[in-house]
């Protein structure tokens, strides 16, 4: 599990076209864990999709990665993934499977949504919640962004790492 | 009144829900200490009490929003707010009106 200045763990993990994706070749890269079953995720999810809009120009890249075990929770499945591409819910934003579960427990993630920033060198400049409450889309995933902004600027985030809060992710038995 | 508040410790919403429904019977002049706040452990658990997510609130039986066909199991809920905004609790003012209607059914 990295701490913040670590270089985060690299991986490839498929779309819900199969398509590989991996962090890197970016100025940051936003790596989120989320699903589709959480309200917490689903609550702050169009912020993280605002944060990838306003930041794309900036060459960030922000990767979603679904690592709930879709076995006993179906509403997390290749299928129900596919389906909210299909429907526009993530722009242009990749959502990528983590069937192993390997590249979650290699970033140490908890909940959904986690939230991990690396900077251009693949280390781990920012990890926890978008903001500081899912209820009040007026936050605006302020500590991302501000998060985003000082990595870019070539400052220090702070804060560096917030709890994580959401719904703890389903492992695997 | 019957007033339960079921949750499951892996999801955090549950303090916030038991406040707002404590909030809620307090402002109706119910009793807030009435509540039967219990924890769902297990699957088994789940299926028993017919558990669809945490938080889940019954007043008299009657869920304070009906789930529409959710399986049983150990998960956070998904609640709609009346803004349209989803939430991990019931917004405050369907805990008011599902209180105010058991409470008219008596």
């Amino acid at each position: 599990m990295p701490a913040i200045g670590d270089h985060a763990p690299t991986f490839a993990l498929p779309d819900t076209e199969g398509v590989l994706h991996e962090p890197g070749g970016a100025s940051a890269t936003v790596v989120v864990f989320t699903c589709n079953h959480c309200p917490y995720a689903l609550a702050w999810h169009q912020r993280i999709l605002d944060v990838a809009h306003d930041y794309g120009e900036r060459g960030v890249q922000v990767l979603a990665i679904n690592p709930n075990d879709a076995e006993r929770y179906p509403r997390d499945s290749l299928e129900e993934m596919r389906a909210r591409v299909k429907r526009g819910e993530l722009a242009d934003v990749p959502y990528l499977q983590d069937e192993s579960q390997d590249v979650a427990g290699a970033y140490g993630a908890k909940t959904t949504p986690d939230v991990f920033l690396l900077d251009a060198q693949g280390v781990l400049r920012y990890r926890g919640a978008p903001d500081a409450d899912h209820d009040d889309p007026a936050q605006n995933a302020s500590f991302l962004r501000g998060a985003l902004d000082a990595v870019l600027s070539g400052g220090e985030p702070a804060p560096a790492e917030t709890p994580s809060i959401g719904c703890s992710i389903k492992w695997k038995p | 009144m019957r007033v339960e508040l079921l949750y499951w410790e892996g999801c955090p919403s549950h303090p916030a829900a038991l406040a707002d429904l404590r909030e809620a019977m307090s402002a109706l002049a119910l009793d807030p200490s009435a509540i039967s706040v219990r924890e769902i452990t297990t699957l088994p658990d789940a299926q028993r009490e017919r558990f669809v997510g945490s938080p889940t609130i019954r007043i008299d039986g009657a869920d304070v929003q009906p789930p529409a066909g959710e399986p049983y199991g150990l998960t956070c809920r998904i609640y709609e707010r009346r803004n349209g905004r989803v939430s991990p609790t019931p917004d405050p003012a369907d805990l008011r009106a599902a209180l105010v209607a058991a409470d008219e059914r008596r």
